[in-house]
């Protein structure tokens, strides 16, 4: 056994092996993307930037219950409502802190209008800190930027809810 | 007077000539090897490798180099600033040097003297000095571990090298590196020397600081070894000296073992290609070798790294400079006599 050994390594043949294995790796199809070029694709339930989506006729869904307030396990949402002067209430302030928020995605399984969605979107870096202080004007214009593809996943998904 | 100045003005600028044809393609050859090591590298990892800058990523290492230029060079507190300067540009220096010897095709050489390998052996032995001067002035544990391993590395495998050198100049019987390739019509050495070949290459990576042997720079444990302290521009240098060195060790196995410019057989259509592409080819045949070899073989730990040199090479070596010595001289081979 000693001696196969010997020989074995004598002749590099664990070298020749790998060089074998590396050759057939090397014209294999790339594991990898030209990501910024062309991107991987994601799951309906992806949690990416979050947005507050409205009714087709324009009004606002969020009704201020401030479930997602409650529920926000890094406290990164801050909500201030007021009633309107129709009588329903809305939120005055609505601001996620994005620095703080965990993309756990309980705001938006609590929310029993589907207000407030993670949208697909995962590239929103800033160069400031005071960018990713979300406040409720952003995050509308978030929802409307991305109402389509929202509506179609959560469409998707709706059957495993 | 002005014939003087003249004379001296001609000769002065025929050198700077000759040097700047040797040292140009060099830098394109490091360039072009950079990238071809990174690509190949990738794509045995299922990676792309650089793919932005330019056609197909080609522009990458100038813009690197851009990059380095522009980068502030950074003097360690409590390093000694000259030595730690000047070890960069020896490096650069030695590893250019060497080429002055290197024949890309029948009589194309800078120096064609009758001791070319020798001379080659002797500036890569001092090539240690650059990377010994780095780690020591840089003042910082990491870069004089890396150049104390470095410098043990370097020696061991010389020694190797030297052996296996010798025994193709058995074969040969000149020091003469045109010659060494002339020798070389009938058969390529490394058909009958192929153990030697095998022997020189991985003593070629070891005494290159390439990959299963880059323990010098190794990056989990040393940072980047004698590298650690530098940047910017000082550290271009670096690494354009250690890819001139490679490439330089590419052109040897070329040269000594795989018919330099020759072509594989002696008939019309491959004789008639001019020898410096056959001589390309080759070297860039070797570098693959070398690019492969760094994407599928682990680093050596340092003790294993010493026994393959001293216990396996060394004996190897010598065992067959003594069997070729005899082969040569029991059946009349040897050239010369």
């Amino acid at each position: 056994m000693k001696i196969i050994n010997f020989f074995k390594s004598f002749l590099l043949l664990d070298f020749l092996k790998a060089f074998y294995l590396a050759q057939k790796y090397f014209f294999r199809k790339k594991a990898t993307i030209n990501y910024p070029f062309e991107k991987g694709k994601l799951s309906p339930r992806f949690r990416g930037e979050h947005a507050l989506r409205r009714y087709p006729s324009g009004e606002e869904r969020c009704i201020g219950c401030k479930l997602c307030e409650a529920v926000c396990p890094a406290q990164a949402i801050t909500i201030e409502t007021q009633p309107r002067d129709d009588g329903t209430r809305r939120t005055l302030r609505y601001d996620i802190d994005m620095v703080k928020c965990i993309y756990c995605g309980l705001c938006e399984e609590s929310c029993p209008v589907d207000a407030i969605v993670q949208g697909p979107n995962f590239e929103f870096t800033t160069e400031t800190r005071k960018e990713l202080y979300y406040t409720k004007e952003k995050l509308l214009e978030n929802g409307d930027r991305w109402e389509t593809v929202i509506a179609e996943n959560l469409e998707a998904d709706a059957k495993y809810k | 007077m002005i014939n003087l100045a003249q004379t001296y003005f001609i000769e002065v600028m025929t050198i700077i000539l000759y040097c700047l044809l040797i040292f140009v393609p060099l830098l394109l050859g490091v360039v072009m090897a950079l990238y071809a090591d990174r690509k190949i590298w990738a794509a045995v990892q299922k990676r792309r490798g650089p793919n932005v800058v330019g056609p197909y990523g080609l522009f990458q290492v100038p813009a690197d180099g851009l990059k380095f230029i522009f980068k502030e060079i950074i003097l360690p507190d409590g390093s000694d600033k000259t030595v730690f300067l000047i070890a960069p540009i020896i490096t650069l220096a030695l590893s250019i040097a060497a080429w002055a010897v290197v024949p890309v095709q029948a009589g194309v050489v800078l120096a064609n003297i009758n001791v070319g390998i020798l001379y080659i052996f002797a500036i890569s032995s001092l090539g240690v000095y650059g990377i010994l001067m780095a780690g020591w002035s840089s003042n910082s544990k990491y870069p004089f571990f890396g150049a104390l391993r470095s410098a043990a590395q370097m020696v061991s495998y010389e020694v190797s090298i030297g052996f296996v050198i010798i025994t193709v100049l058995l074969c040969v019987g000149s020091l003469n590196l045109t010659e060494i390739v002339m020798a070389q019509k009938t058969i390529w050495f490394f058909i009958p020397l192929f153990p030697m070949f095998i022997v020189f290459f991985i003593s070629a990576l070891a005494e290159t600081n390439r990959p299963p042997f880059d323990l010098p720079e190794a990056e989990s444990e040393l940072v980047a070894g004698y590298q650690t302290e530098y940047s910017g521009m000082p550290f271009v240098l670096f690494m354009f000296g250690e890819y001139i060195n490679i490439l330089l060790m590419c052109a040897m196995t070329t040269i000594l073992f795989l018919g330099g410019w020759l072509p594989p057989i002696d008939i019309y259509p491959l004789n008639a290609v001019p020898g410096f592409v056959w001589f390309l080819l080759k070297v860039t045949f070797v570098f693959y070798l070398f690019a492969m070899v760094k994407a599928f073989v682990p680093r050596y730990r340092y003790d294993q790294l010493m026994r393959l040199g001293w216990k396996v090479f060394l004996p190897l070596s010598l065992f067959a400079v003594v069997v070729t010595s005899s082969i040569l001289f029991f059946f009349n081979l040897a050239p010369g006599m």
